[in-house]
């Protein structure tokens, strides 16, 4: 712990304590100082992220909650979301197999770009960062033809042909929210790496492509719950 | 709470490349849950652990959790706790819900949803 004072230094200028875990956390907290001993950009992304996790919990709890009160049969997710290919048989839920696989490559390039960004690589954090911005509009993509598949099939926010009619206001609201925030991840990818590219962060650090990292992942994080609850529940 | 002594910018690459291979295993495992048509308990508890297992990771890891300190990482994982309670009351209100929609309006909990035609 100690020895981060450097990243500190360029942070702050008010060194961490000299202490770790617990004592570390209350030194933190009851230094009558500085709490946070990052870069205030990651500080912020990381409390923007909180908020955010609250809001699509919100969403899955409401879904819970009308999965839960309704009478009706729940749609069965292996079905609607089968595709068949060349016509073979339907394979269940590979579409959102596929969609998942996507995004978690997508993490990985993110990851290895942070990597490469600490260690001042700027091309390879650049190329990293934009193959995730393509992936990132890949999944976008097949979420346009899994709506647009859904929409053909009659489903709509009040009603659909299999059961309950709440699957489609919670469908469209859960991936139409998560959609949103790809999309929104891909813009501010593209713009950070084109920034990287031009040299803006070779004096002050590399540290944004970190926190660009945290948005990115966490859309990631959110898509692992919506892929269990959602889709295989 | 590990040490961040040399800062998050100095991990190997071969810890992420990890990460990823076994997030891309437990993806699988989860998908092989519905395709090959576990049900029951076993569904839920296959599918909650390899989500669990998957967003640890990704906080961990590829977010960097396990290297900050403890009052950052606390921020994060501790207000969301407080959903637990959330998902509790909703819970328990929603099985109040069903069960009168059941007992005084008549409606028919046990049918099965229709077959999708592809």
């Amino acid at each position: 712990m100690s020895d981060s004072s450097t990243l500190d230094a360029t942070a702050s200028g008010i060194p961490a304590p000299q202490a770790d875990g617990v004592t570390g956390f209350i030194k933190d907290w009851s230094a009558d100082k500085q709490t946070y001993h990052v870069p205030w950009g990651k500080a912020m992304m990381w409390i923007f992220l909180v908020s955010d996790t609250f809001i699509f919990s919100c969403f899955l709890v409401g879904y819970m909650t009308v999965r839960i009160s309704t009478a009706d049969p729940w749609p069965l997710a292996t079905e609607v979301f089968a595709l068949s290919f060349f016509g073979s048989d339907p394979i269940p839920l590979i579409l959102i197999a596929i969609m998942t696989f996507v995004l978690i490559t997508s993490s990985g390039t993110m990851a290895l770009a942070v990597n490469y960004g600490y260690r001042k690589d700027k091309k390879k954090t650049v190329i990293l960062m934009c193959a995730t911005a393509a992936l990132g509009a890949t999944f976008v993509g097949m979420q346009m033809y899994e709506w647009s598949k859904l929409i053909g099939y009659g489903v709509r926010p009040w009603s659909n042909p299999w059961g309950a009619a709440q699957f489609g206001a919670v469908f469209y609201m859960i991936t139409g929210f998560h959609g949103l925030h790809v999309t929104g991840g891909v813009i501010y990818l593209l713009v950070v790496a084109r920034k990287v590219w031009r040299g803006h962060y070779d004096k002050e650090g590399y540290e944004i492509v970190e926190i660009t990292g945290l948005y990115w992942h966490f859309v990631d994080l959110v898509w692992v719950f919506i892929f269990a609850f959602f889709y295989l529940l | 709470m590990a040490s961040s002594a040399s800062g998050p910018q100095q991990h190997p690459l071969g810890i992420y490349l990890k990460i990823w291979t076994l997030l891309f295993v437990l993806s699988m495992f989860s998908y092989m849950v519905d395709y090959f048509d576990v049900q029951g308990v076993m569904r839920w508890t296959l599918v909650l652990l390899f989500m669990a297992l998957k967003a640890g990771f990704i906080l961990a890891i590829f977010m960097h959790v396990v290297w900050e300190r403890m009052a950052l990482a606390l921020t994060i994982l501790g207000p969301p706790m407080i959903l637990l309670v959330l998902i509790f009351f909703m819970a328990v209100e929603g099985n109040y819900t069903e069960g009168a929609r059941v007992q005084y309006l008549g409606h028919e909990a046990n049918r099965s949803p229709l077959h999708v035609e592809h």
